[in-house]
């Protein structure tokens, strides 16, 4: 990894000058050939990769009208260009949204529209900005689609809504299928179907690590909160990011859920087939890849019999569970349709907290001044609750009911107009630390703020990637790594649990019998 | 001359119309096989209704991103808007009588619209993100457009053509029969550059026109739990395992 400087942090958000070539690099590091073959794509570059990426670039515009839509119509007004948090914080000029959708953009001109015909007959396709598909370009797409994290900041400011998003996983895809594929996501595809989740953690390890915890809360609390297996016929499968397992503090959010399945009443469990909520297909573009992902979770529901699915804190996992998986593995009419398919956890515990069935005590958390960060997926490209903008009501309700002490980032930097993590859309590993230290920078500034402005201590997320992000980057801007919290941590600590004295009662009571024998 | 202008026009008129024809039947027919709206989005038809028209009549997004940018935007397309539905009176033998109302509008609409683009010009030479990202054609396309808008005042304000004439002209030529006329430069410069703008239209950037009325970003309704979406090509892949 190459050596790279912290960007300044500024009072406000700063958009700089262009400064061609800042982050250009050799990318993230490239597939091996079974991590390629895995997913069924050519374990290495293809001889004649040119053509055979031109040929897939056609046969992508006929199958996305998205994309066919967003490369025809842009007419380079500009209104992007300081909306990414990735250019925002690295000043490069490719991480301008529009500038990477050119990189697609000029290739696609050249071999696919009459104009580029035209004019590349003539010498003349410059002056549309139409180009050939060289090394060059294969090197630009590999650097600068992988600074990327798919957040859809620019779309939302796009006159035409155009999508970067749609251009980046439709660029990975191009690549994947002439054998250039991506080294972390492509291996973490290949252990979901060889293990069940991304972290490749066995049925075993993981029926270990429930019991652990399940231990953690009696120790804690004094009460028996059950995080069930492969439990089946219960009312609800929960599926979560394989982070919430062990990582920090995803975990303290695991239990938060089970917590909350405890008060509720309701019967609920996890499955080793569908141990992961998360979906790195939609990272890397790929419908069927991503369809082949979802299908565990239908799969797992229906062994298990369970009546309803809700979705754990998960931000691209939410936007597949919400947005697609009803069109990749549904229909879902066995399931109970007076529920939500799939529910979020926060439409699970706001809906109970509108009901007046969870106690809390918010003083348990006074230590802490919250602010919460959108996720972008999340934000920008899914929903909670029945109305548009559930997404940011919900979360922030189910905070300020369990907290005393919560306040806002700036409101240009929340909403829909949230900033990324700078850890998302695929970017979350070690030979990318550089371009996710900077894309940080616009969400650094605004936490900054809160920070010295308001005394926020915590932020809390609802988003496992964005999680694992905040506490590997906020040491980067002098903040604490463990002021990132997940929003069920801070249910958790606020919840008054009740114990099941009846059900106690029976199973102490049976034993007992058995030994007056 | 005469006959060179209405030849030029019927085949710009053709290029525009066939290749608009050809372009809304391709985004019509390419399935958009996931719901991707930019949320928060209309979780109704009527709701997208509403939102499209915003984009389309004020730029909302434009509006929420960048002030500059759509000052100048919309006051040239609001004022293209006005001065194209100025020209109808030279396609009517009877214009209805909202095009005679806004007569007077669509004059001084000439003037805004030149000034949008000299604003929308300026932008890519002044701003180093904005020139950056533009190719020639980005230039040239509103250089083009100012020529046709300055071209139009000029015939408005200094050689006055003989509008009764070009009036019969055009008249004729969408009866398909060549008239005659006497081209003033201004006259030459403006129509070759209309005719110009219409053949390039369906070819460029222009598609932003009909385009955004497909942005899925844009015109899907958020009803994906409640609503299964599925297009053809993703419904083939369905196996006996979505059946289940």
């Amino acid at each position: 990894m190459a050596d790279f400087e912290t960007p300044e942090l500024f009072k406000n958000i700063h958009v700089p000058k262009p400064v061609p070539g800042t982050m250009e690099s050799v990318g993230p590091f490239i597939a091996k050939p079974d991590h390629q073959t895995d997913l069924g794509f050519p374990a290495e570059l293809v001889d004649n990769w040119e053509e055979k990426a031109i040929d897939a670039m056609g046969v992508a515009v006929t199958k996305y009208r998205g994309l066919r839509v967003f490369l025809d119509a842009c007419v380079k007004c500009g209104s992007c260009t300081d909306k990414c948090h990735y250019y925002i914080g690295s000043s490069d000029p490719k991480n301008m949204p529009v500038a990477r959708q050119d990189l697609f953009r000029s290739v696609y001109r050249k071999y696919h529209t009459p104009a580029g015909k035209f004019l590349s007959k003539l010498g003349l396709e410059w002056l549309i900005g139409a180009k050939s598909m060289t090394k060059d370009v294969l090197d630009d797409w590999w650097n600068y689609y992988h600074q990327c994290s798919e957040c859809r900041r620019c779309s939302v400011y796009c006159p035409y809504g155009i999508d970067t998003a749609e251009i980046t996983m439709a660029a990975r895809d191009v690549m994947a299928q002439v054998g250039r594929g991506m080294k972390y996501n492509n291996e973490i595809i290949g252990k979901v179907y060889k293990i069940g989740n991304n972290l490749g953690l066995p049925e075993r390890a993981l029926a270990d690590t429930l019991e652990g915890l399940e231990e953690d809360i009696e120790d804690e609390t004094g009460v028996k909160v059950e995080l069930p297996l492969d439990r089946k016929g219960v009312d609800i499968l929960l599926v979560t990011p394989s982070a919430d397992f062990f990582a920090e503090p995803h975990v303290d959010g695991l239990m938060g859920y089970a917590k909350v399945f405890h008060e509720s009443g309701v019967s609920w469990t996890l499955s080793s087939k569908a141990s992961e909520a998360a979906n790195f297909g939609l990272f890397i573009g790929s419908y069927d890849n991503m369809r082949k992902i979802s299908l565990r979770i239908r799969e797992a529901a229906i062994d298990l019999g369970v009546k309803r699915i809700v979705y754990g804190e998960c931000g691209h996992a939410w936007r597949v569970g919400y947005s697609f998986l009803n069109t990749l593995a549904g229909p879902f009419d066995f399931l109970d349709q007076n529920y939500p398919i799939p529910q979020h956890i926060c439409e699970f515990t706001h809906d109970l907290i509108q009901k007046d069935k969870l106690k809390f005590d918010p003083s348990e958390n006074d230590w802490m001044t919250l602010t919460f960060h959108d996720s972008c997926n999340v934000a920008r490209a899914s929903r909670m609750g029945d109305k548009p903008g559930g997404q940011f009501t919900i979360p922030r309700d189910i905070i300020k009911t369990v907290c005393n002490n919560y306040v806002d980032m700036a409101p240009e930097t929340i909403g829909e107009g949230t900033f990324c993590c700078g850890g998302g859309g695929g970017l979350l590993t070690d030979d990318l630390m550089p371009v996710r230290v900077k894309g940080a920078l616009p969400r650094m500034t605004a936490l900054t703020n809160v920070v010295q402005d308001e005394g926020v201590t915590h932020m809390a997320a609802i988003c496992a990637i964005c999680k694992s992000q905040f506490t590997k980057v906020l040491p980067y801007y002098n903040l604490g790594m463990d002021m990132i919290v997940s929003v069920h941590q801070l249910v958790s600590s606020a919840l008054i649990l009740t114990s099941r004295d009846d059900e106690e009662d029976e199973s102490e009571a049976a034993p007992a019998e058995s030994s007056t024998e | 001359m005469s006959t060179f202008i209405a030849l030029l026009f019927w085949f710009a008129s053709a290029v525009i119309i066939l290749g608009l024809a050809f372009k809304i039947r391709q985004y019509w027919v390419t399935p958009a096989p996931l719901k991707i709206p930019t949320t928060p989005a209309p979780t109704t038809r009527t709701g997208v209704i509403y939102r499209m028209a915003k984009e389309v009549v004020v730029f909302e997004s434009l509006f929420k991103s960048n002030k500059w940018i759509w000052v100048f935007g919309w006051m040239f397309h609001i004022s293209l808007a006005l001065v194209l539905a100025r020209h109808l009176r030279y396609f009517q033998e009877q214009p209805w009588f909202w095009v005679n109302i806004i007569q007077p509008f669509g004059k001084y609409a000439a003037f805004t619209m030149v000034i949008g683009l000299l604003g929308l010009l300026a932008r890519r030479f002044v701003v180093a993100r904005v020139r950056y990202i533009s190719a020639p054609s980005d230039y040239l396309m509103l250089i083009m457009l100012v020529f046709i808008g300055i071209s139009g005042l000029m015939m408005q304000l200094v050689v006055r053509p003989d509008i009764i004439a070009i009036k019969e002209y055009f008249l004729s030529w969408m009866g398909f029969s060549i008239g005659d006329l006497t081209f003033s430069t201004p006259l030459i410069i403006h129509l070759l550059l209309v005719a110009l703008l219409m053949i390039v239209f369906p070819f460029s950037k222009l598609l932003h026109a009909p385009g955004i009325f497909f942005s899925p970003t844009r015109n899907q309704v958020d009803n994906p739990r409640e609503k299964r979406h599925l297009s053809k090509w993703a419904a083939a892949l369905e196996t006996d395992n979505n059946k289940d």
